[in-house]
């Protein structure tokens, strides 16, 4: 009986499983098809990974899909930080209405934040002379970011004891030195959190790119999208397939490291009794 | 503590970085540059370098799914394009509305290796503005191993043998389209009683269509999921080297032939460099690269033999139709908003 139910939970789970991960796993067998073919298989090729790297354009809108998640995220991590900080000091009559603030553009669709902002850049621009470009797309990409690092730091904030820093002021820390030395260690969790969120966000997005990029730069998800007007060449599937890879790999290096983390506090635990007895 | 004055220090390199990169994005006036905006997958991009090495101008290169997105995203501004290639009917829409530039020929030698039967056109009446980039035509591709009856006609779209493999296009103007032509209507017709006996053939074939499908008809007719369905030529020559069985006939009641124009946007920063493109596209050996990566047909008369000259008969007469064949095939023309406007709500209530 018991053993029944043990397989069927098994079942379920590798159901489950298989429904999470069959498009991925189609996705990467037919990066390998020897046709452009989505449906067929033919043949096993490695073309499309040489044709992928040989692929400037892709390869383009690759670096400048990196390169604005990985700036707006680290603009959006130090402003989001302080503005947590400048939250959790105020009173909280006027945090609360402030949050909600905060939490608009988390919920509000993002075509409203993005044909918005395309409008307030193009009637900026015509004053100040600028186009759509690299610069509108990284603004638009650190505006929607702030209020994901502030979210994942402020829980961070609440759980501090507000004792340390007044301790640490007690003993001789101006406010800045007290806030690098105590506040920070104890909410970075939640900074590199909200930094990872940003980042993986600012991946994501392709309907605010798609309104700010203007006329020069082409994000990874916005060239995915003007090419499915004709087939989707196997090139994006190489490309998918590598990035998942790469993901796969960041994952897997970072739970490692939290094992030997584990293992050095259980031991330091250890030794830590032995003395004590 | 050592670790955070790294990520700290790790930030301002970042943004430092970012200034950068911004700058780089926007360089002032002094880079040569050509902005184009063209469709997804319609280019043979490694040319870019060789227009770069012959011109020593970069060219920033944006793509767009369709002439109406492509449409929204100049109205909307801000943006900054020198070269656009939209089709036909875009282009003569764009021309009323004054949005385009008129193009100086003397930076366009290479105008005179267009055919003229393809440059002289009801979309740019004065030929001013715009110089053609490819053609093509409109048919039915079909599984000739499940299928063994003649096609010849629009009416097997409407055929009900095919029940259940019948896959349509997926925007209204294509969609009338076929059914337009079926009833030996004009493409261009404004008559709201003959577009609306469209729209009643239309849904009379509804229950007969698999799905209004676009880019996905590629893997359905090639997997043989679908039988049957209404594509553009040059991509049935991609089709049909995946499945050998694919066939394409151009209807005897006719059918849409269309024309993707190179023009210069209104205001463009880069006129002389947007010139310099065209120019270079237009060239016999880039024509050449463009059709044998698109299997589209170029203007460029030398570049087509040439391109022609690779293909086997059959495929030969279908990206180079007769002038008969031609000559009852029809291009789609900018049509009054009243007649776009019912054209959207009877699609609306046909896909309910």
């Amino acid at each position: 009986m018991i053993g029944k139910r043990k397989l069927s939970h098994r079942l379920y789970t590798y159901l489950i499983l298989l429904f999470l991960y069959a498009p991925i796993f189609v996705l990467i067998v037919f990066s390998f098809n020897s046709t452009k073919s989505r449906t067929v298989w033919s043949g096993f090729t490695l073309d499309w990974y040489r044709q992928l790297l040989q692929d400037k354009e892709i390869l383009r809108s690759l670096y400048n899909t990196l390169a604005v998640s990985f700036l707006s995220a680290a603009v959006a991590t130090v402003v989001g930080t302080f503005t947590a900080v400048g939250f959790f000091s105020m009173k909280k009559r006027i945090r609360a209405p402030l949050l909600y603030v905060n939490n608009i553009p988390l919920i509000n669709a993002d075509i409203i934040t993005g044909v918005g902002m395309c409008l307030l850049f193009v009637s900026l621009g015509s004053f100040l002379k600028f186009k759509l470009g690299f610069g509108t797309l990284l603004i638009a990409h650190i505006t929607f970011n702030i209020p994901y690092v502030i979210l994942s730091v402020l829980p961070k904030l609440y759980q501090l004891d507000e004792n340390l820093v007044d301790a640490a002021k007690d003993l001789g820390c101006t406010w800045f030195r007290a806030f690098r030395k105590v506040i920070i260690p104890e909410i970075l969790p939640g900074i590199i959190n909200g930094a990872m969120i940003a980042f993986t966000m600012s991946i994501d997005d392709f309907v605010i790119s798609y309104f700010t990029a203007g006329s020069r730069v082409m994000t990874l998800s916005m060239k995915i999208f003007s090419m499915t007007r004709k087939r989707v060449s196997p090139k994006i599937n190489a490309l998918s397939t590598l990035l998942f890879v790469a993901v796969l790999l960041m994952l897997i290096i970072v739970n490692l490291r939290e094992i030997k983390q584990d293992d050095k506090n259980k031991k330091q635990i250890k030794k830590m009794k032995e003395i004590i007895k | 503590m050592k670790k955070i004055i790294g990520i700290l220090l790790a930030l301002t390199l970042s943004l430092a970085l970012a200034s950068c990169a911004a700058k780089e994005a926007n360089p002032q006036t002094t880079a040569q540059e050509v902005n184009v905006y063209n469709w997804g997958e319609y280019i043979d991009e490694i040319i870019f370098d060789d227009f770069e090495a012959e011109t020593g101008i970069t060219v920033n290169y944006t793509t767009f799914q369709s002439n109406e997105e492509m449409y929204a995203a100049m109205k909307l501004g801000g943006t900054d394009y020198d070269v656009i290639i939209p089709s036909d009917y875009m282009v003569e829409r764009l021309i009323d509305e004054d949005m385009l530039e008129k193009l100086d020929f003397a930076n366009i030698p290479n105008l005179s290796l267009i055919d003229d039967s393809v440059s002289i056109s009801a979309y740019d009446p004065t030929g001013e503005f715009s110089v053609p980039y490819m053609w093509g035509t409109v048919g039915i591709i079909y599984n000739s191993a499940e299928i063994t009856d003649e096609i010849t006609s629009w009416s097997s779209l409407f055929n009900s043998d095919y029940a259940g493999q019948i896959i349509m296009f997926n925007n209204p103007r294509d969609a009338f389209g076929v059914a337009v032509k079926y009833l030996g209507y004009s493409l261009n017709t404004t008559d709201e009683t003959q577009i609306r006996a469209a729209y009643d053939l239309l849904i009379e074939q509804k229950p007969l269509v698999q799905s209004y499908d676009m880019d996905t008809i590629y893997d359905k007719l090639e997997g043989g999921s679908a039988l049957i369905g209404v594509y553009y030529a040059g991509d049935y020559i991609s089709m049909k080297e995946n499945n050998p069985d694919l066939k394409f006939v151009l209807p005897t009641e006719g059918s849409n032939v269309f024309t993707d124009v190179m023009c210069i946007p209104k205001g463009a920063t880069n006129k002389a460099n947007g010139e310099a493109f065209i120019n270079f596209m237009t060239s016999t050996d880039i024509a050449v690269r463009n059709m044998e990566m698109t299997g589209y047909v170029s203007p460029n008369g030398a570049a087509a033999e040439i391109y022609g000259d690779g293909l086997d008969v059959e495929d030969y007469v279908i990206q180079f139709p007769s002038q008969d064949a031609l000559s009852r095939c029809e291009p789609f023309l900018n049509l009054p908003q009243a007649t776009l406007d019912l054209y959207s709500q009877l699609w609306s209530d046909l896909k309910k």
